[in-house]
Parts: structure tokens; sequence; C-alpha cells
């Protein structure tokens, strides 16, 4: 019961604190892009597009931080055995994440909000830089963690069988982490490219500054594209690799039994409950599954049930088969959304080719809707990658059944799991209105974005230009 | 010197720094809702640690993670022996974090309410609860033979700890307020100066109890260690300062006296982590909770190298932003009531302002 609960309640943080992240990382990237076209071609309409997409970004970093204390705290709270066992592994990468990451994102994050006027505008550009930069380097030493319960490396058994780390190296070459990773960043990148393209295209279609939101839109597109195309192949590629590592995670996404070779792939089946074996399925395309879990059309996937006997002699009795109709649903919501997320930017570039994406009214209309779509993907992947894990909290040395805080009790666990569920819809609920707030907000004019840069580092004079952007306050009046 | 010793320190300079950095904000972020009268001298306020209080909270994040790469048997059963308080600590900081960001974004006078109090509360409850836990684990609680926490949510609020947790809140207060006297001008830098002698005061006699407490009352014997001595002596000193309006010191003897204050927990505890009530044989020590060799001479090499450029860019962050904050000439509005306006009326230049301290 108490295990049921810290998984409820680990997993729902840890969704939660991901719809933030990817944006975060996407939008970082995207805002020091416009901002850095802004310093090379000096043409304010940059300086004004950076600040509007910015304060965005800040809307959501205020609550992807926040998020992630709860994470790092929870391996503790709620997982003791877990983190007493594996600390000496897992806790490094975390440790090095706040050393190295969470320090260059926060103190350059202080300094590019409040650095408008106050740092050179070299100096200014480099600090979003490193914000982007620490983003992308905390997922890099999370997914490193992660992917160490995925596929374990670089550790001997000691003598009370416990795992005692030889190789920090091996966490960062190890062929989860390096295709994870990439998958991830790929992920993040269509997240803010599909945030950005959601606002630029609503935008225009008020014809709101629409040579404005046309540059955000385009440059939201030559984001998207490749990446979204890259995304799907890295996880294809990942899948295969995780096919090596954790058979059964894969076997589960395909609902796949009994062992087969050149093995069909279903698009949709009906009755896959969890236990379900003889599912109706529909549209199976042969051989596609073999190529998916091994790269060959006549490679062998193992079933279940084969694989579920195999872990028997190996672990000992227990049930080994992650939850089935998780595994499926969710593999199927990231794929599908993906390649519709691929049909839509080709839409939109072929558009665009055709100078007609002003006057593109359901492009337009259906863009600001598409931005969902990153966020079911997302959550399916981890979904996937997670409970398709299960019954292992490290594949074949821990099982979750046995890694929680003994003496966390489940009346402490209902307090903690309502508590941070009203908190987070709370805050969910603030965090969406601000961004469609922000979204729809016009773009601030011109003469608000006059540089007035102090003169000898003294205080700069905030007469001018505070007059309408409430936001622009923090920068006038250091 | 093993290893695991190194970390010891530097897991306690990690909750030291943390507690000078966020402990200023910390208290401006309690102050500023009593100290401001209008939104625009508590956005002042608050944008006194605008650009830090985010850099700060990083010292927390990494003096836990770095327990449980360096310590995990310590982290494993601190976290989950004070779970209901961490899971309060954890509401504080999203509520208090988020509000930074939230509170201007909206032109509504109950939204601004509601992430001014959460920055208030937020604020006093973070120390409160991290200092509880710290004089918990000198104190010592029921811990068994697997090193699990055996006692329930109230065993948690031993008197020693609940006073600990008291003492550092009123301490991170007057450091705030000692803070903000450098950071402001005009009549809500004679305000908080005014006050920050008299809260100067109540910090000084509780640091002088705390530290009595601990010595006598934990049975540590009657000579006090020298941080404790530096912390009584820094607390008072920096009290009668405060008084004489010396803002630069002031400040910097409220941050001595918070640094040695937390300091002298971490070196009375050693060579313990958690003192076990129930047995002495089952009290964490450093070497029987740290990581082994391998993973500390990793982590060394990594802090070696890494921490001292975050020093320099903390550094740097802290010299950019170094000036005053001038209020906006809050004659500029005439409506005091409508926030949103005052809050982007025009500041001029802002009137008299005492020249730098800093």
């Amino acid at each position: 019961m108490t295990t049921d609960l810290a998984r409820w309640q680990f997993a729902t943080t840890s969704i939660y604190h991901f719809l933030f992240i990817p944006v975060t990382i996407g939008l970082a990237f995207l805002v020091a892009l416009l901002q850095t076209t802004w310093y090379r071609n000096d043409n304010p309409m940059y300086r004004r597009l950076t600040r509007f997409f910015g304060t965005l970004l800040l809307i959501n970093v205020a609550v992807g931080v926040v998020t992630g204390m709860v994470q790092e705290f929870q391996f503790g709270m709620n997982w003791s055995v877990y983190s007493r066992v594996v600390g000496n592994v897992f806790g490094g990468p975390l440790a090095m994440e706040g050393l190295l990451a969470f320090f260059l994102e926060s103190t350059f994050l202080g300094l590019w909000i409040f650095g408008w006027d106050r740092l050179p505008k070299k100096v200014h550009l480099a600090c979003i830089w490193l914000v982007a930069g620490a983003t992308m380097l905390s997922a890099a030493f999370i997914m490193a963690a992660n992917s160490w319960m995925q596929h374990p490396v670089g550790y001997v058994m000691n003598a009370r069988h416990q795992p005692v780390l030889t190789d920090i190296w091996a966490l960062f070459t190890n062929p989860v982490f390096l295709w994870g990773y990439v998958h991830v960043l790929l992920a993040s990148l269509v997240t803010g490219a599909l945030v950005m393209l959601a606002v630029s295209a609503w935008q225009i279609r008020k014809e709101r500054e629409v040579e404005a939101f046309r540059r955000t839109a385009v440059i939201s597109m030559i984001v998207l594209l490749p990446t979204v195309v890259l995304a799907l192949f890295v996880g294809s590629e990942l899948g295969v690799i995780e096919g090596t590592y954790q058979p059964m995670k894969i076997a589960a996404a395909e609902a796949q039994w009994n062992t087969c070779t050149h093995c069909s792939f279903s698009a949709f089946q009906i009755g896959s409950g969890e236990n379900d074996q003889s599912p109706t399925q529909i549209f199976s395309i042969p051989g596609l599954l073999s190529v998916l879990a091994t790269n060959h059309l006549n490679g062998e996937v193992k079933g279940l049930n084969q694989l579920q006997a195999e872990d028997v002699k190996k672990y000992g009795p227990g049930n080994y088969i992650p939850n089935v109709f998780i595994q499926y649903w969710s593999m199927r919501v990231m794929a599908y959304l993906a390649a519709l997320v691929t049909a839509f930017s080709l839409w939109g570039v072929w558009l665009l080719r055709r100078r007609k994406l002003e006057r593109a009214k359901w492009f337009l209309r259906i863009a600001p809707w598409v931005v969902v779509a990153p966020f079911l993907m997302n959550t399916a992947g981890w979904m996937l990658t997670e409970s398709g894990r299960q019954p292992w909290i490290v594949q074949g040395l821990m099982k979750t059944a046995n890694a929680a805080s003994p003496n966390v009790t489940s009346t402490d666990l209902w307090i903690s799991l309502v508590v941070f569920v009203l908190l987070y819809i709370a805050l969910g609920a603030a965090d969406g209105y601000l961004m469609i707030h922000y979204g729809r907000k016009h773009l601030a004019s011109d003469t608000e974005e006059e540089d007035h840069r102090p003169e000898d580092g003294e205080q700069p004079s905030t007469d001018r230009s505070e007059r309408h952007e409430d936001d622009r306050l923090p920068a006038l009046v250091y | 010197m093993h290893l695991s010793n190194l970390w010891y320190l530097i897991v306690a300079l990690f909750w030291v720094g943390f507690f000078v950095l966020e402990g200023f904000d910390f208290g401006v972020g309690m102050l500023h809702a009593f100290v401001g009268k209008t939104d625009v001298e508590r956005r002042v306020a608050v944008n006194s640690i605008g650009p830090f209080w985010d850099g700060n909270e990083v010292w927390l994040i990494v003096g836990g993670a770095a327990i449980f790469a360096a310590f995990p048997g310590w982290y494993a059963t601190m976290f989950s022996t004070f779970y209901l308080p961490l899971v309060v600590v954890l509401v504080a900081l999203i509520v208090r974090g988020v509000s930074f960001e939230f509170h201007r974004k909206v032109a509504d006078a109950r939204w601004r309410a509601v992430w001014r109090w959460s920055l208030t509360i937020g604020s006093a409850l973070i120390p409160l609860l991290l200092g509880t836990a710290l004089g918990d684990l000198l104190h010592g609680l029921p811990i068994d033979k697997a090193h699990n926490y055996t006692g329930s949510f109230f065993g948690l609020l031993v008197p020693f700890g609940l006073f600990t947790g008291i003492t550092l809140t009123v301490v991170c207060l007057f450091l705030g307020s000692t803070y903000l006297t450098l950071k402001t001008t005009d009549e809500l830098h004679d305000r908080i100066s005014h006050l920050s002698g008299r809260i100067g005061w109540a910090a000084a006699v509780l640091v002088w109890i705390f530290v009595t407490w601990a010595h006598i009352g934990l049975g540590k014997g009657f000579v006090p260690n020298p941080l404790d001595a530096v912390a009584v002596m820094a607390a008072f000193a920096a009290a009668w300062l405060a008084v004489v309006e010396e803002e630069g010191w002031a400040f910097s003897a409220a941050c001595l006296t918070i640094a040695s204050a937390v300091g002298s927990i971490f070196f009375d505890l050693y060579p313990h982590v958690m003192v076990s009530t129930t047995s002495a044989a089952y009290t964490l020590t450093v070497a029987n909770t740290a990581s082994p060799s391998y993973t500390l001479t990793v982590m060394t090499v990594v802090a070696v190298v890494f921490f001292p450029v975050v020093l320099v860019y903390q550094a740097w962050n802290f010299w950019v932003f170094r000036s005053r904050i001038r209020s906006p000439r809050v004659g500029a509005s005439t409506s005091s009531t409508d926030a949103g306006e005052a809050m982007t009326a025009s500041p001029a230049g802002g009137g008299q302002r005492p020249s730098d301290g800093k």
C-alpha cells in the first residue's frame, strides 16, 4: 500500500514537473536565438520579440524550478531504502546537476532578467545562452541518473549485495543515456517550437504585428521540422536499445505475448487489458514490429510469456511483466502524435514556401491547439519508459517493492499526495492563465523598448518607458 | 584526512552558505509585507533580492544533493525522518519561488495579496522548519538499528530543535533587515533601519540562549566551541552596529552570526550526523553513512574544479547589482490604491538618498 502511494506520488509529481521542463529547455533556446538575431541586426523588433517570449519562458521556469525541488527531496523522503543502497551511484549525477547546472541556470537567469539595462549587450546575450545551455546540461545529469535505473552500468556488487560505483564515465557513455538524452532534447525543442508557433499563429490570426510574429512562426517551424523528424528516428533507435536491455518493456509495448519472428505491428487493438493475451488486432502491418524492435525485418521479438519464464529462472518467483495496457497505448500515443505533428509542420513549411502563411486560416486556427500534442507525447514517453521498467526500480538489481521508506506511513503519504495534487492544480491554473494572458498580449511598442543604459554605473534613469509594461520594472529600478 | 571528513566539511559549508545567502532573502521575504507601505515599496524590497534568491536557493539543493551523493545513509534517514515537515518546506519553497515571478504579472489586489503572503509566510516557515531539523540532528531522535526513525510527527517537535528553528528564523529576519538597510533609500530605508536595531537585540539574546542550551543542556560541557563564542559576540556586535546605523558592518556581523550559529551545529554534531536517542550504537556517523571512496574521489574532483567557478560568477552577480534600489517617486502616482499604476508610475530622481554605504 505505501509503495503504491509512493509510486502514485512520484509519478504525479514527475509527470507534472516534466510538463514544464521541455518548455523551459525549448523556449530558452528559442529566446536565445531571438536575442542573437537582435544582437546581430540591431532591429528593435527582435528585442521586443525576445522580451515577449522571454516573459513566457520565465512564467514556465518559475514552476519548473520549484517542482524540481520536490523531485530532489522525494528520493530520500519516499524511497529511503533505494537512496541508501544506490546513493553512491545515483546521488553523484544529482549533486553534479546542482553544482554544474542549477547554479549556472539560476545565477545567469537572475542576471538576464535584471540585466537588460545593466549589462553590455554582448554579456547580456551570453547570459541567456548560459541559461539555455544550463537547462540542457541539467537534463544530461538527470538522464544519466535515470538511464542507470534502466540499464545499470559502471558498478560492482559488494559483499552486502549492494551496487558500488566503479566507473563514473560508464554512466555518461551508457547507450540508454546517449540516445535517451538526445531524444529528450529533441522532444524539448519540439515542445518549445510548438509553443512559440501556437502563440505566433494566434497573434497573426488576430492581425497583430503580423510582420513580427510571422518571423517567430518561421523560426519555430525551422526548428520544429528537423527536430520532430529526428525525434522520431532517435526514439525508434532508443526503442531498439531499450529492447536489448529491457526486452519486457518493448514486448509489453507491443502486447507481444509470444515470441515471434517477422512480427507484425498492430495499429490498434481492442480488448488489450492488462492480462488479455488474445486481443483483437486491427491494421496489422507485417514485419514492422521486428524492424522497430531489432532493425531487421525478420528479427526475433521475445514474447512476454517467454521473458517471464526466463526472469523467474533468473530472479526467482514473481511477476516481471509491466502493465501492458500502459505500455501499448503510451507507445502509440507518442508515435501517432509525432506523426501528426510531422504532417502539421510539413503543412506549415509548405505554406511558408508558398508565402501564404498569413492568410492560411485553417493552419492559424489549428496551430494553437496543436500545442497540446507535445505535452501528451512527453507524458506518454515517460510513462512508456518508467512503467516499462516495473517491477524494477533499478533494472535487474532492486525491485520497486523493496525500495520505499519503511518508516513513512500511508497516512503520511495520503497527506503529502493530497497536498501536492491540490497545490499543483492551483499552480497549473495560475500558470495556464498567465501563459494564455501573456501569450495574447500585444507586443510592447518600440518606444517602450528604448535603450537607456545608465551612465558610469550609476542608477539607470528611470523616467521613461516604464509606463505600460509592468514586467519591465525590475530592470529599471536597479 | 579521509575524504568522508572533507565531505562532511563541504556539506556543512553548503548549509552555512545556504543560511547566510538565503538567510537574508528569507529575512527580506518576511519583512517586505510589513515594512513596505505601498506596492512600490514592497516591490523595491522584493527586487533587492530579485537577481539573487534563486541562486541562493541552489545552495540548499546542492547541500541536499551533496548529502545524497556523499552520505546516502544520512540522506535516506534524514529525509524520511522529517517527512511531513519537509512536505511543508517544499510547499513553502514552491509558493515562495513562484511568487517572485507571478506576483507582478496581474494587477489585481487579491492576486497580489495571495503572492505577497506566500512570500512572507513561506520565507518564515522554511528557516523555522529546517532550523528545527538541524536542532533535532544534534539533540537526537529515536532511531533504530536499521537507521530508521521510529517516532511520530510530534516526536520531531523536540524543544531544543524548535528553539533552534526559532533562533535561526529570527536571525534571518535580522539579517534581512540589515541587508535592506543597504539596498533601500528614503522613508523605506529609515523605517527598516529603525526596526533593524530592535530585531537585532532579540536575535542576539536568542543566539546567546541557543548556545548556552546547546552546550550545557545537551551535555557538551561548559566550554563553548570557538564558533559558539563567535556567534554570540557577532550577534551582539551586529545588534549594536544596527542601532548606530553602521549598515555595512551590521550586515557583515549578522552574516557572521548566522554562519557561526549554523556552523556550530555541524561542529558539535561531528563525527555524528544524526544522533540516536534509542542507543548510541545506532547513531549515524560520518563513517557509517559515507559513500565508498571512489564516489567521494569523483565528487571531490568535480567540486574542486567547478565550485570555485560557481563562487566567482555568483560573486559577480552580487557585484553587478550592488547598488541601492531607488523607489520610484511615490508622489508621481496620484492614486495609491491602484497598485498597477503605482508600480508603473514614472520614477524620477528618487529624491535624496544616503551615500552608498556598500
